[in-house]
Order: structure tokens, then C-alpha cells, then sequence
């Protein structure tokens, strides 16, 4: 397996409420970026997609996304697209940034 | 308007207790998000980047009071108190939880409106001219087709699993305000020797990845034989079309890999067969539509209200240069109003916004509402008199920015602030380029200019046909954007050229000054508008002139 350049996350929907969750180490969602598991390593990467998937009936579209782990620990999002999920759209405040 | 019957009232409410209960069986866990998924879309329901959202369909962008007053209603009870009405003359509600969709349906259908065919591989809602039976250009109001095509195409069996979805485009005019030859099928009444009115038919247009103007397949269809005629271009590409690849799918690539005189051959082959067996639809069925589209009672009582308010006012005098189009009749006046305030999001109202528009219309314009591909609301058919009195309610309500075919008039799709599709941003893209050009206050002198901006490939910000569009990519993790110039999305239609490399955001608005410079520098007079000045002078001073600005730039710094 390739070695992978960053950490990465797992990502969803929520299927309720259409919101942007995190996969937690416990196996379970948060709607904080920061909270979510982070994997070193490819192998701990599907595991955690692995967990994700296995809940249909509460979420929607897991993937991996890259992370970087910032000076507090804590993963920190590493493409744009995946920063403005933390956050929510720049035109309203509106979703995270308001909410969280 | 069109009212709907008893058939369309139950087939809306029975596809409503479907998709409650199939919403009930997701959230119970019986079906899974593929199974789901179809059946949504089927709905209009898409997950986007932070949510859900809900695309509500407009048929042929026309509305009313009571409609509009409803979509107010849905904003603030299901949604946050706004919607963003978009270049295919729906409705987006952006926040929707998905267990209260049903309830929204349901309140949809309460007004004779749905979420139907607004996705997924079928014919779309069909788009027409906004000024549909108000111009003062247009043969004959096409909505009666466009209406008899709704109801053709609504739950056809035929043509729900097409290769790839399907938009038919519509307009009664010469003028062609609909985008028709952008669209897989475009329609433009035409007369024939006799005069009498029919259709010109343009197939395999298209932006996208693609881009295309679309191919005349034939210059007359009486109105007669247009809905078999349809059925044969359809039947063509459903069983021709490719299938193998998404981003080959749409006929515009049929028509371009096969040639148009072939497939021509192809369509009129399939017409002969069909044009037998087809069941015209019943008499009684197209009187009662044609009916329903009868022009309102117009008041020709002569007044000088108007004049007076253009001679005593110079802000109601702008805005009736820039919003007011002339009416088929001459008491009256055709009002867009803009939601495109400086700054603002383009195509967005609030509910209490909504609101404004219904009672405006209700009180001043037949209660007829238009939504417009260029993302604007349109009051249709407003007495000339009346106009002074509508632009003092808009103004109150912030809705009475004068800037209709102007710089801050811009198209842009959601972009990646809300579409799981978008490589990036579109809409803070449009708020900088009005907020800046507004500064400058030369957006009059600058005369009409269409900037259309898309958040990625499949260009549902039109860019391909704005005079300067603009494309936002993910060029390595950054967002930058490409600019393409010359584009025309009327019936000169055109798809503009790309000027070169893309631009970082901080460098694009520079690029867009240096580009509408070198417009005022060289143009003849002040009458050249910019798609004028562009055709003559081709693409090389624009290019020159961001390219090297970009150059000097680089070296200074």
C-alpha cells in the first residue's frame, strides 16, 4: 500500500440533518473537525472508513479526507473544500460557524 | 396562469405520500442511501456540502402571489428565512432537515407547485423566455407549448432513464432571451410562408465540459407536429446515446460524434414512424391550456404619471433606463427587478422579500411573477403608470437596484459555498467584482456587459455564454479562475475564448479591471458595447493587457 502524505479523517452527512460530522475514536460523530480520529497510516485509515460505513442508517457518503495536525494536537483540515465544511458557506452565517 | 386539474392535483399529492413513506423507510434503516438516493433526486432532494437542499421547479420560470407567498412561508418555517432562485428558474432552498421535506411537498402542492424531474437523467423543467407573453417582440406566447410539454414529459415513461438529463428551452421571440441554442433541445417560434406560427428546432446544445451551439435540425415544425417531432429526437438519442461515460452522455455529443446531417436523417426517420402512431392530445386539453395563458385584461387608460416621475426623479429615471423593457402594450412596461443588490448574492430573496414581490404583483401586475435565468424576478405585465409606485415599494424593500444587463448584473451558480460538485467559489467572486466596480462608479459608462461565473466544469453559471465568463478550478489545493471572453448566449449565440492560464482570487478582479479598460480605451464610441468592441478587435488586446499587467506586476514585485 502507498504511504500516504498526510493523517486523515473520516467525513460524512449526517443523515438527518444533512451537517457535516466526524468520525470519533469511540466510533461515534462529532460536528467539531478537531474531535475527529485521526489516522496515521493507511491500514488505520480503512479501518476507520470500515466503522463509518457500517452505519448507513445514520450517515451518508463517509470518505477520508487529509488532515494536518495542528499545534494544539488536534487534526486541522488541509484542502480548502474541506475548511469551508468546519465552517459553513462565506455569503451568510450560516451552518458551523454559527452553530458550533 | 395554468391551474391544474384534478389529474395534475393527485399525481403531485400521490408522488408526495410516495416519497413520505420512502422517507420513513430511510430513516427507519430499510432502505439504504443507494436505494434512497434515486428516489430523491426524483424529489429534488440533493445533499450538498453542508446540507440538504430541496430544488423546487418553476415551470417555464411563471408563478404567482399566492405561489410566491408560499415559497416566503416555506423559507422561514422550513428553511432560514431565504431562497435562491437559480439560471434554470427554480427554486433552492438550501437548509432543509431531511425528515420536514414531506411537509414541504405537501405545503408545494397546497400551491400547485413540486419538486418533480428537477434532477436525475429525464426532461427537466422547461425554461422559457421570461418576458413570455409580455414582450413587445414576440410572435406568440409560448408558454401554452411550454405547459403541454410539462405534461408531456412529466412522468413519461419513455424517457425517464435517458442516457443523461435533458433541457428544452423555449421562446416566442426573435430576440432570444432564453439561451436556446445553450440548451439539448431549443425551441424559437418561428412563422412559416403562410404565417403561420411553428417552430425552429435546435438540437445538441450545451455547456458543460462540452460546450456546444446547439444545430438546426429543422427550421419549421407546426405546432401540430411538435410533441411527436420531440418524441423522435428523444427516442434517437435514448437509444443512441452513450451510456458509457457520464461526461459523453448528453446529446449534444450524439450530435457532434454522428453529424448533423446523419442524425438529422436519424430524427426524421423516427418522426415519420411516430408522427403515425401518435396520439395528438385531446382539443379540448390544448384550448383549455391556451386559455389559460390569455392575456390579462390590460387598462389602456392613458397617463402621465410615468413620464412625469422620469422628468422629477433621477433615480426612478435610472432605473426605468436599466429594469424597464417595453411591453407588447404600450400603457404598460415589463419590470425586472434585480437580486443583484452590490454586494449580495446573486439570485437570493428573503422570504419578506418574497413577500414585496407577491403583493406587488398581486396589486400592480395580474398577479403574474417571473423568475428569470439571469437570476432576477421579473413583474410582467405592470401599467406604466403604476411603474413610480412599484419602484418606491421596491426601494424600501432593497430591491430596487438599477443595474439590469449592467456589470453587477451577474450569474453565478452556488459554487462551492454550497455544491458538493463546486471546485470552487463563485459567489464572493460576484459580490468583490460589484463591490469594486461600484466604487469606480463606472458600471453606466462601462454599458451593458453580461460576467457569468461558474464554480466548476459543468457551468451552471452560464460562463461559457457570458460576455466575460469565469470558471473557478482547484488548481493543486488553491482556488483560481480562468477567465473566457466573447461569450453570447442570445441568438448570436457564441462560446467565448479562453484568455490563457487562470488567475489567483487576489488576481482576478485586477484581470477583470485590465480587461474592461482596454474596453473603454478602445472602443469606437460609447454606443460599441463590449461584445461589439470584443468581436472586432478579437481577443489579443484583452490578453495583452492581463497578461502583461500580470507580468509587471510579478516584476515589481
Amino acid at each position: 500500500m502507498p504511504r500516504q502524505k498526510h493523517p486523515q479523517i473520516v467525513t460524512a452527512n449526517d443523515l438527518f440533518e444533512g451537517d457535516v460530522i466526524y468520525l470519533t475514536g469511540e466510533g461515534g460523530w462529532t460536528r467539531v473537525h478537531g474531535d475527529a480520529a485521526v489516522a496515521d497510516d493507511p491500514d488505520e485509515a480503512q479501518r476507520l472508513l470500515a466503522i463509518a460505513q457500517a452505519q448507513p442508517a445514520q450517515i451518508v457518503g463517509a470518505y477520508l479526507a487529509d488532515a494536518a495536525i495542528g499545534p494544539d494536537g488536534r487534526p486541522q483540515p488541509v484542502h480548502f473544500r474541506e475548511a469551508f465544511r468546519t465552517r459553513g458557506p462565506s455569503n451568510y452565517f450560516h451552518g458551523k460557524q454559527a452553530e458550533l | 396562469m395554468y391551474a391544474y386539474d384534478d389529474f395534475d392535483a393527485d399525481f403531485v399529492r400521490a408522488r408526495v405520500a410516495d416519497f413520505r413513506k420512502q422517507v420513513e423507510r430511510r430513516i427507519d434503516g430499510s432502505l439504504t442511501e443507494d436505494e434512497f438516493k434515486p428516489l430523491r433526486l426524483m424529489n429534488g432532494l440533493y445533499l450538498q456540502l453542508h446540507a440538504y437542499m430541496l430544488r423546487v421547479a418553476i415551470p417555464y420560470g411563471t408563478l404567482n402571489s399566492r405561489q410566491m407567498r408560499q415559497l416566503a412561508m416555506i423559507a422561514e418555517r422550513w428553511d432560514k428565512g431565504y431562497g435562491h432562485f437559480t439560471t434554470r428558474q427554480n427554486v433552492q432552498f438550501n437548509w432543509p432537515k431531511l425528515k420536514d421535506v414531506p411537509d414541504i411537498l405537501d405545503a408545494l402542492a397546497d400551491v400547485e407547485m413540486h419538486a418533480i424531474q428537477t434532477s436525475g437523467n429525464c426532461i427537466r423543467n422547461v425554461t422559457a423566455d421570461h418576458f413570455a407573453g409580455a414582450a413587445a417582440d414576440e410572435i406568440e406566447d409560448p408558454r401554452p407549448t411550454a405547459e403541454l410539454l410539462r405534461q408531456w414529459s412529466t412522468d413519461h415513461p419513455e424517457f425517464q432513464f435517458l442516457p443523461r438529463k435533458f433541457k428544452i428551452a423555449i421562446t416566442g421571440s426573435p430576440n432570444d432571451r432564453a439561451v436556446t441554442k445553450a440548451h439539448d433541445i431549443g425551441l424559437r417560434m418561428v412563422r412559416n410562408a403562410a404565417g403561420e406560427p411553428g417552430y425552429e428546432v435546435i438540437v445538441g446544445g450545451g455547456l458543460g465540459r462540452t460546450p456546444m451551439i446547439g444545430k438546426t435540425v429543422r427550421d419549421f415544425v407546426p405546432k401540430v407536429d411538435l410533441l411527436p417531432y420531440l418524441e423522435a429526437i428523444l427516442r434517437v438519442y435514448n437509444l443512441a446515446g452513450r451510456r458509457d461515460n457520464k461526461y459523453k452522455a448528453r446529446i449534444k455529443i450524439l450530435v457532434h460524434e454522428t453529424g448533423t446531417d446523419e442524425i438529422k436523417a436519424m430524427m426524421e426517420e423516427a418522426f415519420a414512424e411516430q408522427k403515425a402512431v401518435f396520439q395528438a392530445p385531446p382539443a379540448d386539453l390544448v384550448a383549455c391550456i391556451e386559455a389559460a395563458f390569455a392575456p390579462p385584461d390590460f387598462d389602456n387608460t392613458q397617463s402621465l404619471a410615468f413620464d412625469r416621475a422620469q422628468a422629477d426623479d433621477p433615480v426612478f429615471r435610472s432605473f426605468v433606463e436599466t429594469n424597464v423593457a417595453e411591453h407588447r402594450n404600450p400603457a404598460y412596461g415589463i419590470v425586472s427587478v434585480s437580486l443583484k443588490p452590490v454586494g449580495g448574492t446573486p439570485g437570493d430573496a428573503s422570504a419578506d422579500q418574497m413577500r414585496v414581490l407577491a403583493d406587488l404583483a398581486e396589486r400592480y401586475g395580474h398577479d403574474e411573477l417571473r423568475v428569470s435565468h439571469e437570476q432576477n424576478i421579473i413583474l410582467p405585465h405592470v401599467r406604466k403608470a403604476d411603474i413610480p409606485a412599484v419602484h418606491a415599494a421596491l426601494k424600501k424593500a432593497g430591491l430596487a437596484t438599477a443595474n439590469i444587463g449592467l456589470l453587477s448584473d451577474i450569474i453565478a451558480c452556488p459554487g462551492m459555498d454550497y455544491c458538493a460538485l463546486a471546485t470552487a467559489r463563485s459567489i464572493p467572486i460576484a459580490q468583490e467584482i460589484a463591490t469594486h466596480f461600484d466604487a469606480l462608479k463606472l458600471e453606466r459608462d462601462i454599458g451593458p456587459l453580461k460576467i457569468k461565473i461558474s464554480g466548476c466544469i459543468n457551468a451552471c453559471g452560464h460562463h461559457h455564454v457570458g460576455h466575460i465568463g469565469i470558471l473557478g478550478l482547484d488548481k493543486a489545493g488553491v482556488e483560481n479562475y480562468q477567465i473566457t471572453l466573447g461569450g453570447d448566449g442570445t441568438e448570436t449565440a457564441t462560446i467565448g475564448e479562453r484568455t490563457g492560464p487562470g488567475f489567483a482570487a487576489e488576481d482576478l478582479i485586477p484581470a477583470i479591471e485590465a480587461i474592461i479598460d482596454t474596453y473603454l480605451d478602445l472602443r469606437h464610441t460609447g454606443e460599441e458595447t463590449f461584445l461589439a468592441a470584443y468581436r472586432r478587435l478579437g481577443p489579443q488586446p484583452f490578453k495583452d493587457a492581463i497578461y502583461d499587467g500580470q507580468r509587471a506586476s510579478a516584476r515589481a514585485a
